[in-house]
C-alpha cells in the first residue's frame, strides 16, 4: 500500500513505529498531488514547500513519545478547504475578489490542527463562496469526480472530498451550511462529518451563512472522523456562538455496535422524487442496519418539504450582509468580480431582507425553520439516530444544472434541514450504481456525534465500501 | 365672522441623538486597545474591526453593564431580553458593510432627563453599538483610520421634546455630566467622544379667535450634523429655526435632508440629499447570542452606580444647608462634590461650617489636585486663629518677596503692572487660602 | 413575484449589465415563486428562530490584547497614503 493512501489512524502507527517518517509521508501526498492535479483539479494552492519544512519539523518531534502522545496529528498531511484563513497563505475562497487576498491570521480551526502537528499540504478548490452543490461554481475551473471525470464531484466541498478520495491527503477539512460536506463525501467515497453547530469554531472561516454554518472535514474512515473531530471540537473565545460542553474522547463508543439502537428512516427523505436506484441502495442500507440488531423505525419529519424554501431565504439573506465587506478597500479586487451566483445570492437576500418584505419573507423562514427544530425534536423521542440518503440523485455530469439555478439547489433537499436545526449529520458510503459513488447521512440530536460515531463504525465494518478506490 | 387666521407662528420640534464614546478598556466587539485619541493611524487594529474575512465579533461585558448603567441614570427600563442586530449600509468608514446595532429589542427604553424649569424631556431608547472609522476627505480622496473602527458607542435618542436651543443645551450638559458622574465616557465634544444630531423641523400654530390649533408634528425633518461643541449646537439650531421659518413664511416646505454645521460660514448647508428610503435591512445579528437580564443582574449594576447629579444637588442642599447655587456649583463635577465633602468631614472637629468651606471652594477657586481636602481645612482654621497676626504676617511676607523678586518688581515699576499676579502668587504660597484683593492691595502699597 | 433588479443591485452595491439585469431578473422571480411555498405553512403563534444554539449572554473581559501592526494591516491594500487605507473620494462636502 502507498503512504498517501493510509489512514490517519495508520499513519499514526506507522510514524510512531519509523516505519516511515512525515516527509516520506508528505512527499508521497505531493506526489500524488503533482500527477493528478492537474486532471482533478481539488487544490487551488499546494503549499510544498511550507508542508515539507513542517515535515521535518514534526519528524525531529517525533523522537520524543510524549509529544506523539500529545500531538495527535503529527506530522499527518492535511488539506483545508480555501475558505479557511491561514496566515501567510493565499486565501481565496475560490473566487477572484479574493485571488490574491493573504491572511495576517490563521482561522481557530486551522490554529488547533497545527498545533495538533499536522503538516498543512495546500488549499482546497470549491465553489466560490462555499455556493454551490457541485463544485462548478469555483472562479478557478470545477474539480472532476475522481470515479469518473465528466461527473461533478458534489460541492460545495468539491477539492476536499477529492483531496481525499483520490489520496493526495491523509484527510481535509470541509464547511457545511447546507450540505457542502456530506453530498461531496457521498459523491467521492468518503467519510464527512458536518457536526453540531457551535461544536466548532467559525473564528477565521470564510462566512457563508453564519446561523447555518458548520466547520467539518473528510476523511477515509469513520474512526478517522472521531480522531480529527477530536482536534477541532471545543469552544472558542473567538466565536461567541461555539457551545461550552466538554469535548469527550469521540472515538470512546466505536465498538458498541448498533444493537437494540432505534434507528429512524422519516418517510419524507424517502419518496418518489429520489433516483430509483439510489433508493435500491439505501433499502439495502436499511437492511444491513436491520442484521446488526437495529430496530428499524418510520418517522415522520413533516416540514421537511419546506426545508429549501426556508433555507433560500435565511442564507441568502445572511450572505447578502456576509459578502458586503468585499468592496476591494481593505483587501481583495471590488465587488465586480463576484460571480453569477455570488450576486444572485446578495440580490436575493437584499430583496428578502428589505423594507417591505422582510416579514413575509425572512421572519416566515425563521418560523418555518422553527417547526422544522420540531419535527427532529419529536423525532429523536422516538429514535436514537436518523439516517437518510445523502443527495435525490446520483453524481451528475458537469454542465448538466450549471444553467438552472432551482434545479441546482434542489441537491441539497435531504440535508439542509439539520443546517437549519443546527443538528450533527455523518455522511458515508454505501456503494456504487454504475461505478459512481452512493452515500447516506446519520442524523442524530444537538451533540450526538460519539452516537453517530458508533453507528457509523459498525456500518462500516460490515460493509467496507471504503477499500474501493477510483482508478485515476 | 372672519375665519381667517389672526396669525400664524411657528413652534420648533427639536430632537436629538446622542452617541457618547464610552472609556473602556478594549473595544466593543474586539479586544484591541479602545484608546484610539491621536495614536498613530492603524494600529490599533485587528482582523475583527478591520472586518477581515472570517472574523467575529465577541461583545465586550462591560461596554453592556455601562450601556444599562446609562439607561438607569436616565430613569428608563431596562429589557429583560435584548440583542443586537445588523444594520447594513455601504460606507468606506464600515468595514463590514454593516454596523452592529441594536433595533428592536434595545437595552434600554422610555426614561427622561428633567430639566430645571421641570420639564421632562422623554428618551425614546438607549442602545449599544460600534463606532465607524475615521474618514478624512483630502482632495480626490479619502483617507480611512481604522483605530476608532469598534469603540463602543451609546446612543441616546430623544422624543421630540424640545423648544429651543437653550433646552437642547441643558439637556447635554446634563447627559454630559451623568455620563461623567458614571465614569463611564469622557463625553469630551470637541474630541469627538460625544457626538451630537439634533433634528428640527417647525410646526404650525394658529390663532383663530382666541381659538389656538397646534398642528401636528410636521412632515418633514432636517438633521443636523458636525456639531463639535454646545456653542456651534447652539448656532446650528438657532440658524435652522430661522432658515425654517423663512422657508415656511413664503408657503414653502423645508426640503428633509441631512445638513452640516459650517462655523466658517456660519450655517448650516446641506450635505447630500437623503438618498431615496435609505433601507437599512436589519436582521438579528447571528454571531452574537442574545441578553437577558434578571431583576437581580439589573439591581446589583443599580447598586454599583454612584450617586448621581440630581440627588446629590436635593441632599447637598439639604444636609448642609446650602443654597441651590452653591450646590450646583459644587455638583457641576464629582470630583468638586468629593473634595467639598471630605474636607467637611474634617471641618466638623474644628467646628468649621459646610456653608465656609463651600465658600472657600467656590470663591477661592481651590487647585484640587495639590490642596488636600485636609490642608483646605487647616489653612481656614489659621486664618480665622491668626487674623490679628496675620497682618503682620502679611507685611513680613510681602517685604520677602519684593526683596527676592527685584526684576519682577523693576518691570512692574517700568510699566509691566501684569507682574503683580506673578507676585501674589509668590505671596499666596504662604496663606493658600487668602484673599487674593488682600495681598494685592498690600503688594501694591509697597510699590508705591 | 417581480423584482425590482437595479433597486436591489443599487441596494447591495452591485453594478450589473443590462443583459445581467434581465437574467437575474427570471432567475430570482423563480426562486422567489419557489420559495412563496411557505405561504402554506401556518405560523401564527410561531416564534421565530434566529439561532440554534440557545446561547444567551456569552461575553468578553474588558482587557485589551496587542493589535495588529500597521504595516500587517495594510498587508492587502492596493492604495494607501502614510499608514491610511485610500479610496476614492464619495462624497463631496
Amino acid at each position: 500500500m502507498k503512504l498517501n493512501e493510509l489512514t490517519i489512524k495508520e499513519a499514526k502507527g506507522g510514524l510512531k513505529s519509523k516505519k516511515f517518517s512525515s516527509v516520506e509521508l508528505t512527499k508521497a501526498c505531493l506526489e500524488q498531488i503533482k500527477k493528478h492535479n492537474k486532471d482533478l483539479n481539488a487544490f487551488i494552492t499546494v503549499t510544498e514547500k511550507e508542508a515539507l519544512d513542517s515535515a521535518r519539523k514534526a519528524d525531529d518531534l517525533a523522537s520524543q513519545d510524549q509529544v506523539l502522545e500529545a500531538k495527535s496529528l503529527l506530522g499527518i498531511p492535511i488539506a483545508l478547504k480555501d475558505l479557511f484563513s491561514t496566515k501567510g497563505i493565499k486565501t481565496t475562497a475560490a473566487s477572484n475578489v479574493l485571488k490574491d487576498y493573504i491572511p495576517q491570521y490563521d482561522a481557530a480551526v486551522v490554529k488547533k490542527i497545527k498545533d495538533a502537528g499536522a503538516i498543512i499540504i495546500g488549499k482546497t478548490n470549491c465553489d466560490a463562496w462555499a455556493h454551490g452543490s457541485s463544485g462548478e461554481n469555483s472562479d478557478f475551473g470545477p474539480t472532476k469526480n475522481p470515479w469518473d471525470k465528466e461527473y461533478v464531484p458534489g460541492g460545495s466541498s468539491s477539492g476536499s472530498a477529492v483531496s481525499v478520495a483520490s489520496d493526495m491527503c491523509i484527510a481535509s477539512t470541509g464547511t457545511d451550511t447546507g450540505g457542502s460536506i456530506r453530498l461531496p463525501a457521498s459523491f467521492n467515497n468518503v467519510v464527512g462529518l458536518k457536526p453540531t453547530y457551535g461544536r466548532v469554531s467559525r473564528y477565521g472561516i470564510i462566512a457563508m451563512a453564519s446561523s447555518l454554518d458548520s466547520i467539518g472535514h473528510f476523511t477515509k474512515t469513520v474512526e478517522d472522523s472521531a480522531l480529527f473531530f477530536n482536534v477541532t471540537a471545543g469552544q472558542d473565545k473567538m466565536d461567541a456562538t461555539t457551545l461550552p460542553n466538554p469535548v469527550e474522547d469521540f472515538t470512546k463508543d466505536l465498538n458498541k455496535g448498533i444493537k437494540g439502537l432505534k434507528i429512524g428512516i422519516p418517510k419524507e427523505f424517502v419518496t418518489s422524487d429520489l433516483d430509483n436506484e439510489a433508493k435500491e441502495k439505501f433499502e439495502e442500507t436499511v437492511k444491513t442496519f436491520a442484521n446488526l440488531g437495529a430496530e428499524i423505525i418510520e418517522i415522520s419529519l413533516p416540514y421537511t418539504e419546506y426545508g429549501i424554501a426556508a433555507y433560500y431565504i435565511i442564507q441568502p439573506s445572511e450572505v447578502s450582509s456576509n459578502l458586503a465587506r468585499y468592496d476591494g478597500i481593505r483587501y481583495g479586487n471590488d465587488r465586480s468580480y463576484f460571480g453569477d451566483e455570488a450576486k444572485r445570492r446578495i440580490m436575493l437576500g437584499t430583496f428578502t431582507l428589505s423594507s417591505g418584505y422582510y416579514d413575509a419573507y425572512y421572519k416566515k423562514a425563521m418560523a418555518v425553520r422553527t417547526l422544522i427544530i420540531k419535527d427532529f425534536n419529536d423525532a429523536f423521542q422516538k429514535v436514537d439516530a436518523l439516517i437518510s440518503p445523502v443527495c435525490p440523485t446520483l453524481p451528475w455530469k458537469l454542465g448538466e444544472k450549471i444553467n438552472d439555478p432551482i434545479k441546482m439547489y434542489m441537491s441539497d433537499v435531504l440535508t439542509v434541514t439539520a443546517n437549519l436545526a443546527g443538528i450533527p449529520g455523518l455522511s458515508l458510503p454505501i456503494g456504487f450504481i454504475d461505478g459512481l459513488p452512493v452515500g447516506m447521512q446519520i442524523l442524530g440530536p444537538q451533540l450526538s456525534e460519539v452516537k453517530l460515531f458508533q453507528i457509523g463504525y459498525a456500518y462500516e465494518q460490515a460493509t467496507q465500501w471504503r477499500k474501493q478506490k477510483p482508478a485515476l | 365672522m372672519n375665519n381667517e387666521p389672526l396669525t400664524i407662528n411657528y413652534e420648533p420640534v427639536i430632537g436629538l441623538e446622542v452617541h457618547v464614546e464610552l472609556k473602556t478598556k478594549s473595544k466593543m466587539f474586539c479586544s484591541c486597545s479602545a484608546d484610539y485619541f491621536g495614536q498613530k493611524p492603524n494600529t490599533h487594529t485587528c482582523p475583527v474591526c478591520l472586518g477581515s474575512p472570517g472574523a467575529l465579533p465577541v461583545p465586550n461585558g462591560k461596554a453592556i453593564d455601562w450601556c444599562v448603567m446609562i439607561g438607569l441614570a436616565l430613569n428608563c427600563k431596562i429589557a429583560n431580553f435584548s440583542k443586537f442586530d445588523r444594520k447594513n449600509y455601504f460606507y468606506p468608514d464600515l468595514p463590514k458593510g454593516y454596523q452592529i446595532s441594536q433595533y428592536d429589542q434595545p437595552f434600554c427604553l422610555k426614561g427622561f432627563i428633567t430639566l430645571s424649569n421641570g420639564k421632562k424631556i422623554g428618551i425614546t431608547r438607549v442602545h449599544m453599538e460600534e463606532d465607524t472609522a475615521k474618514l478624512t476627505h483630502q482632495g480626490e480622496n479619502s483617507l480611512i483610520d481604522f483605530n476608532r473602527s469598534g469603540v463602543p458607542l451609546v446612543e441616546i435618542v430623544t422624543e421630540p421634546d424640545f423648544e429651543n436651543a437653550k433646552e437642547v443645551i441643558e439637556y447635554l450638559k446634563k447627559l454630559q455630566q451623568i455620563v461623567r458622574y458614571l465614569d463611564v465616557s469622557d463625553a469630551d465634544m470637541e474630541k469627538g467622544n460625544m457626538r451630537l444630531e439634533p433634528n428640527i423641523s417647525l410646526r404650525e400654530i394658529t390663532m383663530n379667535n382666541e381659538l389656538l390649533t397646534i398642528n401636528n408634528l410636521p412632515k418633514y425633518k432636517v438633521e443636523v450634523k458636525n456639531i463639535n461643541s454646545f456653542r456651534f449646537a447652539e448656532k446650528a439650531i438657532e440658524y435652522e429655526i430661522r432658515r425654517q421659518t423663512e422657508i415656511l413664511s413664503e408657503n414653502k416646505t423645508p426640503v428633509q435632508e441631512t445638513r452640516g454645521w459650517d462655523e466658517d460660514k456660519q450655517k448650516t448647508v446641506s450635505q447630500r440629499i437623503k438618498e431615496e428610503a435609505n433601507d437599512y435591512r436589519y436582521f438579528p445579528e447571528p454571531d452574537i447570542p442574545p441578553i437577558r437580564f434578571t431583576q437581580n443582574q439589573i439591581r446589583q449594576l443599580a447598586d454599583q452606580m454612584p450617586e448621581l447629579p440630581d440627588a446629590k444637588l436635593a441632599r447637598l442642599i439639604k444636609e448642609y444647608n446650602l443654597s441651590k447655587y452653591d450646590a450646583e456649583i459644587l455638583t457641576r463635577e464629582k470630583e468638586m462634590t468629593d473634595y467639598f465633602e471630605e474636607a467637611v468631614k474634617v471641618g466638623k472637629t474644628f467646628k468649621i461650617n459646610p456653608k465656609q468651606i463651600a465658600n472657600t471652594v467656590i470663591n477661592k477657586k481651590i487647585d484640587m489636585n495639590n490642596i488636600l481636602p485636609a490642608e483646605l481645612v487647616k489653612n481656614i482654621v489659621n486664618f480665622k486663629k491668626t487674623d490679628d497676626i496675620d497682618e503682620n504676617k502679611l507685611q513680613e511676607i510681602t517685604d520677602k518677596v519684593i526683596k527676592e523678586n527685584q526684576k519682577a518688581i523693576n518691570d512692574y515699576k517700568s510699566g509691566k503692572v501684569q507682574v503683580i499676579g506673578f507676585l501674589i502668587g509668590k505671596v499666596k504660597q504662604h496663606f493658600p487660602t487668602a484673599d487674593s484683593n488682600q495681598i494685592k492691595t498690600a503688594l501694591e502699597k509697597k510699590l508705591k | 413575484m417581480k423584482i425590482n433588479v437595479p433597486h436591489v443591485a443599487k441596494l447591495a452595491n452591485l453594478t450589473l449589465k443590462p443583459e445581467e439585469e434581465k437574467k437575474f431578473e427570471k432567475q430570482l422571480s423563480d426562486i422567489l415563486t419557489y420559495v412563496d411555498k411557505l405561504k402554506e405553512v401556518d405560523t401564527k403563534n410561531v416564534e421565530t428562530t434566529s439561532q440554534v444554539t440557545g446561547l444567551e449572554n456569552v461575553m468578553r473581559e474588558d482587557e485589551p490584547t496587542p493589535s495588529l501592526t500597521q504595516d500587517e494591516a495594510l498587508s492587502n491594500v492596493k492604495n494607501q497614503h502614510n499608514g491610511l487605507f485610500k479610496v476614492k473620494a464619495i462624497l463631496t462636502e
